[in-house]
């Protein structure tokens, strides 16, 4: 049944970054279709092949390092961001029989020390840019991640509470019965908004805040590098979605469909989730975004935390 | 061969923490040791203990370093600084210390195979994340306690710091 | 937080929405009649020019992308030449607004791209057309006093008679 893991982890890496290209038109088709009107529908039927022009375009495009920025790390930043997006996916259990490293004891720590890691992409990036939109969106761009990888990692402890388990595959063997979208509901909506802002989307995409910043922390970015950020942006959506299915919709489980195709259904379906957000929802203020992290999510999944601790003492055994 | 892992990560630590001291941009210098603490927790989970390389990771490599990292940001050092950085590279500042610290080094080594080996198991046990938790609210539940008595106070000091002092202007709502 | 969800509902509703924009060069938009595209020069119902070659379009233009010379014959006044540069042309109006003959007219058509720029530069062989446009039945010299070829003074439209000035009689 398993497969050797050479190709576990080719296929998952092919997946991976073609379902992030493919969600760059995907995407705009879709915010075409909520906001009335249609999205790229030229290159190749419905437009589908305008990801592969946009990558043949964006990789002929002239590959600029500012003169002013730190070229060593300027040119480090965008893989950071890549890198830790894709590792993360190692601990991802697609079936029970097809992960990179679904086993891992520490499984969604790992994810967790990724997604800090990924902090230092964004934050880099504004640094060695050496630009003042560059900076600001880099320095928006720590203090919003840091502070919504809190979040995230208060409101998944409830389901780790309930597992007993960072192990991502025995998080999800424990949802047979019941999903832990039912009694963990408040922790799947923080930890949900924790994951928009730690991907710094809209409506949380302050780090970049195009009429504000120019583009924030890519100012300075071109080519392919530029790419690189947009992949990695896409890539970390699927990740968010994959995890909140991982983690409260029960992973691959399903009734009548093979797990594979359960797990992908559930991941597209958050993904659409993901993109309607962005079509409908206005970006908050700098420090309304900090007041929502600080002062409402905190005490949420901290009560979470308490109410789920509580719920488990009661009816523990003995 | 079990050591192999071991011996690397703490090849790529020593390597990093050298460059961290010699770097004269303060960013660089903060890249090196970020990828000190990552090796630190590859020596972590070489040695079994992967719930704390993690939390190696997640606490020190994510969150103190991104916020070092922000500090330099806002200090906008610029070539002045670097170049100060560069002065006080040389060998006459330097070297004393160096000498000391080898001699140091030396004599840790010397007491280090003077006293008797301890029995080292056979096969490395790896201590998961539960086993840790257990012993955190078991033995050592004071510690745990008095940790927590100390992030208090800064909680308090942090709230201290940052309220409104003459109650005009908008809450800022930073942290 | 009810709001926002609202929101969110009423976004996903509009899936199933007419899209507001429409597959440009496959569907034609639908131009109103006084849409203002393409300039063009119109002739008065007896199939000559209109314009008058009173310069007042090229003053009102805030560009400056009209160029005429003035020409007379008959009486009649016409543009020499007439040159409008595409290139600065900002479409607004103005002057039309400023014709007095209705002879300049923006038309509902826009697509005029060019490869080559001094191919935007539109000559009087270009601009002018063999219909009447917006207006079919006007005619300024069948409305003003001047005497050219066919019509005396004071046998325009609405026009007494001059009086003349030799007779004593009331």
């Amino acid at each position: 049944m398993t497969a050797p893991m050479p190709v576990i982890i080719g296929v998952t890496l092919a997946v991976l970054l073609g379902l992030a290209t493919f969600l760059t038109w995907f995407e705009r088709r879709l915010l075409g279709l909520w906001q009335d009107r249609y999205g790229p529908n030229r290159v190749g039927p419905g437009g589908i092949l305008q990801a592969v022009a946009d990558g043949i375009k964006i990789l002929f495009k002239q590959d600029w390092i500012p003169p002013f920025a730190d070229r060593g790390v300027f040119v480090l930043a965008p893989a950071i961001g890549m890198m830790t997006v894709l590792l993360s996916f190692g601990v991802v259990p697609v079936t029970a029989f097809w992960s990179i490293a679904g086993n891992l004891n520490v499984g969604l720590l790992f994810v967790l020390a990724m997604m800090g890691m990924g902090v230092y992409g964004v934050v880099l990036a504004g640094w060695a840019s050496n630009s003042k939109y560059a900076l600001l969106g880099g320095m928006r761009a720590a203090a919003q991640m840091i502070s919504y990888e809190v979040f995230m990692g208060l409101s998944v402890l409830g389901v780790v509470m309930q597992t007993g388990s960072f192990t991502m595959r025995d998080i999800v063997l424990a949802q047979s019965g019941l999903w832990f979208i039912v009694p963990q509901v408040l922790g799947c909506v923080v930890f949900t908004l924790a994951g928009v802002a730690e991907t710094h989307r809209l409506p949380f995409d302050l780090p970049e805040g195009e009429n504000e910043l120019g583009a924030g922390f890519h100012t300075e970015y071109s080519g392919m590098k530029f790419g690189m950020f947009f992949l990695a942006e896409y890539a970390g959506v699927v990740l968010i979605s994959a995890l909140l299915v991982t983690l409260y919709l029960g992973g691959w489980q399903g009734p009548l469909l093979p797990p594979a195709l359960w797990f992908g259904l559930k991941t597209g379906a958050l993904v659409c989730l993901f993109i309607l957000l962005r079509a409908a929802l206005p970006r908050p203020r700098y420090d309304q975004l900090m007041a929502l992290g600080w002062k409402i999510l905190l005490p949420l999944s901290l009560l979470n935390i308490a109410a789920t601790g509580a719920i488990l003492l009661l009816h523990a055994p003995g | 061969m079990s050591d192999l892992p071991f011996i690397l990560f703490s090849l790529v630590a020593a390597c990093a923490a050298l460059m961290v001291v010699t770097r004269a941009v303060p960013v660089h210098a903060l890249l090196y040791l970020v990828v000190l603490l990552l090796s630190l927790a590859g020596v972590f989970q070489a040695l079994g203990a992967p719930f704390a390389a993690m939390l190696e990771i997640i606490i020190y490599a994510g969150a103190v370093m991104v916020l070092f990292v922000f500090v330099v940001m806002m200090l906008n050092l610029g070539r002045t600084d670097r170049d100060r950085e560069r002065h006080w590279m040389a060998p006459g500042i330097w070297i004393g210390p160096a000498i000391l610290s080898c001699l140091l080094l030396a004599a840790l080594c010397i007491t280090l195979r003077a006293m008797p080996p301890t029995a080292a198991p056979d096969t490395l046990v790896s201590i998961g994340p539960q086993a840790v938790g257990i012993m955190l609210y078991g033995p050592y539940v004071l510690s745990v306690e008095l940790a927590s008595f100390l992030l208090l106070a800064g909680l308090v000091s942090a709230f201290h710091i940052g309220r409104n002092i003459r109650g005009t202007g908008a809450a800022t709502g930073e942290a | 937080m009810f709001g926002i969800l609202r929101t969110l509902w009423l976004t996903f509703l509009h899936m199933g929405h007419r899209r507001v924009t429409v597959g440009y060069p496959e569907h034609k938009p639908p131009l109103p009649p006084r849409y203002r595209g393409r300039i063009i020069l119109s002739r008065d119902p007896d199939g000559m020019e209109r314009c008058v070659a009173c310069n007042l379009c090229a003053v009102a233009c805030p560009v400056d992308c009209i160029s005429l010379q003035k020409a007379e014959q008959d009486g009649r006044w016409y543009p020499d030449y007439f040159r409008i540069n595409f290139s600065r042309c900002i479409f607004c109006g103005m002057c039309e607004e400023a014709c007095p003959t209705y002879a300049i007219q923006l038309i509902p058509d826009f697509e005029m791209s060019e490869y080559l720029r001094p191919n935007l530069v539109y000559e009087k062989e270009d601009l002018l057309i063999s219909g009447t446009g917006k207006y079919p039945d006007y005619s300024f010299f069948r409305v003003a006093g001047v005497k050219i070829p066919g019509k005396d003074k004071g046998e325009a439209e609405r026009e007494a008679p001059p009086v003349d000035i030799h007779t004593l009689l009331p």
